[in-house]
């Protein structure tokens, strides 16, 4: 059998259903993987396994048996430590976190051990999720496996990078911002932002909770799908679950089709700070739609322009709040427990000792935007903005079926660049950040290599909330082209490390 | 809009319980100063007739029936805890001596 580690995840279900291998094969492969090259890449911050093993053992288990296995049964699987998992250490990349073993399961992890998925180990990520480059974890960064010296992307590169490096045929990354999306563009794989609602948050840690939203992260449309089916669904433990049917993204990424559908092309993503390679892909892709089929219209959504900053009033405005519960009194680090100080001060001792300076820097922006005095020049205005957005995006519906833009203004940039510039930082999530503001559904697909540095470029594909299906029946016709187009996957060209 | 300075940094730590150095404050006051320089053109753009979205998804008070769910044990619930004494989190003095 050929390398179990090269496979889509898709073809890895059916060797192991039709026995043309097994579940722990599949596992072991992976973790040889790596054991070989994850020290260069550090996509883990914890591997799993004994637990990954012992999954693997049940599924083919249950094959012996002769008993029904899921359509991801046995397929390997990166988890990004923001979700718990029961004995297996969680620290959302904090230092705030480390040592902590949660006592419970996140609902996103128990669907995935339900489903038969073989959880390989955690992801590295930016602290809290607050970050477009996985350089702001406490444990230190991760290399894109296309060029070891640049970033991941973020806050989930450790889930992009173990897809890229053939670590794992299946990732889960959060979205709060782009942490799906952009991470999925600049190593050439595949992420979705389900529409806000429709992947519990249930165990997952909060950032900004009227933004987060997990989502499956791939190498092919159709993997992310299956991915998608298995962890979305009502869930009575979030309040803001979404109680409405799973839309048929299988269906729809079996049965990729432009033909006949508007799509309109946003005015307001271009121009100025987007690298040429990054839109010539984009055109090329534009013109591809056309060709296959697809009616292309441009779109005006004006209030975009003000989405970058509306989100970084409200984003830190909800982590200052949610992230008062690391007063290091129940769980996690205590700092300074020496008798000769009070406990507010040890929770401040412990916040200053436990949290990075991006973490830091959101707490004290959203402390100031929602002060008395400037609450309604700062927070009450982002929420109007949000509000315009969400406008833009209804009429921009009104008149088209999907919208596509590029996913991040350039290519993976080089680790240290940005490291202590918020600003320039913060500009990686010009295009992702509108789609988490309205709560709609939008996935990044490869679009090719930049032709100026040989990098991927990601293709953003925005649909309405709850029709998460035409993101797939798009992005697999897009995909399908591209692949006949170059002769191969694109992650084909990427470094074998 | 005045610039951010380092003792209005400093305050904020206060409020956000972190205890920053010195050397933080100069730090934070020149990037906060320039993040919030940037962001405060959201109050150029919405009118007084524009309402607030504060969600994605329109709820309100979620409700589920009152009734014992199984949970935690306190075993579990502790299991994390920087200091426990008897099946109670032990939390440093929280009231002066006097």
């Amino acid at each position: 059998m050929a390398d179990l580690t090269r496979l889509t995840a898709a073809q890895t279900a059916e060797a192991i259903a039709s026995g043309e291998t097994s579940a722990v094969d599949v596992a072991q492969a992976h973790l040889d993987r790596i054991d070989a090259i994850d020290e260069k890449v550090h996509a883990f911050l914890h591997v799993d396994t004994e637990g990954a093993l012992a999954a693997a053992r049940a599924v083919d288990a249950k094959r012996a048996k002769g008993e029904e296995l899921g359509p991801l049964a046995g397929v390997p699987l990166a988890l990004k430590d923001i979700f718990t998992t029961e004995g297996v250490p969680t620290t959302v990349g904090s230092k705030i976190l480390d040592g902590w073993i949660p006592p419970y399961d996140a609902t996103l992890t128990r669907r995935l051990k339900e489903a038969g998925v073989v959880i390989l180990g955690k992801t590295n990520m930016d602290e809290f999720a607050m970050g477009s480059s996985t350089e702001n974890s406490a444990f230190g960064p991760t290399g894109n496996p296309w060029d070891l010296t640049r970033i991941p992307g973020g806050s989930g590169g450790g889930s992009s990078a173990a897809l890229a490096s053939f670590q794992a045929p299946l990732a889960i990354g959060t979205d709060t911002g782009g942490s799906i999306r952009q991470p999925a563009a600049v190593t050439g794989t595949v992420g979705v932002k389900p529409t806000y609602g429709a992947v519990s948050r249930y165990g997952m840690v909060a950032f900004s909770s009227s933004l987060d939203q997990g989502g499956p992260c791939a190498r092919t449309v159709l993997d992310a799908a299956l991915l998608h089916e298995a962890i979305a669904g009502h869930d009575p433990l979030d309040s803001t679950s979404v109680d409405a049917p799973v839309p048929a993204v299988v269906e729809a990424a079996r049965n990729g089709d432009v033909r006949g559908l508007r799509v309109g092309v946003v005015k307001e993503f271009g121009g100025e700070g987007y690298q040429d390679g990054v839109m010539t892909r984009f055109h090329e892709s534009v013109e591809l739609l056309r060709e296959l089929g697809a009616e292309i219209v441009e779109v005006s959504c004006p209030s975009f322009t003000y989405a970058l900053a509306a989100y970084y009033l409200i984003a830190p405005s909800e982590c200052s709040s949610n992230l008062a519960r690391f007063d290091a009194m129940r769980y996690g680090l205590r700092v300074g427990d020496d008798g000769t100080h009070s406990a507010e001060e040890v929770t401040a001792l412990t916040r200053e000792a436990g949290f990075g300076a991006e973490v830091k820097r959101r707490i004290m922006l959203g402390t100031y935007a929602l002060s008395s005095g400037y609450y309604d020049a700062y927070y009450g205005s982002a929420q109007k903005v949000r509000t315009l957005i969400t406008r833009d995006f209804e009429r921009a519906f009104g008149d088209v079926d999907v919208l596509v833009s590029p996913t991040t203004p350039t290519t993976a940039f080089p680790i240290g660049e940005r490291a202590d510039d918020p600003m320039a930082m913060y500009l990686a999530d010009l295009c992702t950040i509108p789609s988490n503001l309205a709560g709609n559904a939008a996935m990044s697909l490869p679009c090719g290599l930049a032709p100026e540095d040989g990098l991927p470029v990601g293709l953003q594909i925005i649909a309405p909330a709850l029709a998460d299906d035409r993101l797939y029946r798009v992005g697999a016709a897009v995909e399908s082209a591209f692949i006949a187009r170059w002769g191969h996957p694109l992650l084909e060209e990427a470094p074998t490390l | 809009m005045p610039g951010i300075t380092r003792e209005e940094v400093a305050h904020l730590g206060r409020l956000s319980r972190l205890e920053l150095k010195d050397e933080e404050l100069d730090h934070f006051a020149g990037q906060l100063d320039e993040i919030i320089g940037a962001v405060a053109r959201v109050s150029e753009v919405a009118g007084e007739d524009v309402p607030p979205t504060s969600h994605p998804l329109p709820l309100t008070n979620v409700m589920r029936p009152d009734v014992v769910r199984p949970s935690l044990t306190p075993r579990q619930a502790l299991s994390g805890a920087p200091a426990q004494e008897q099946q109670r989190f032990k939390v440093p003095q929280i009231l002066g001596e006097d």
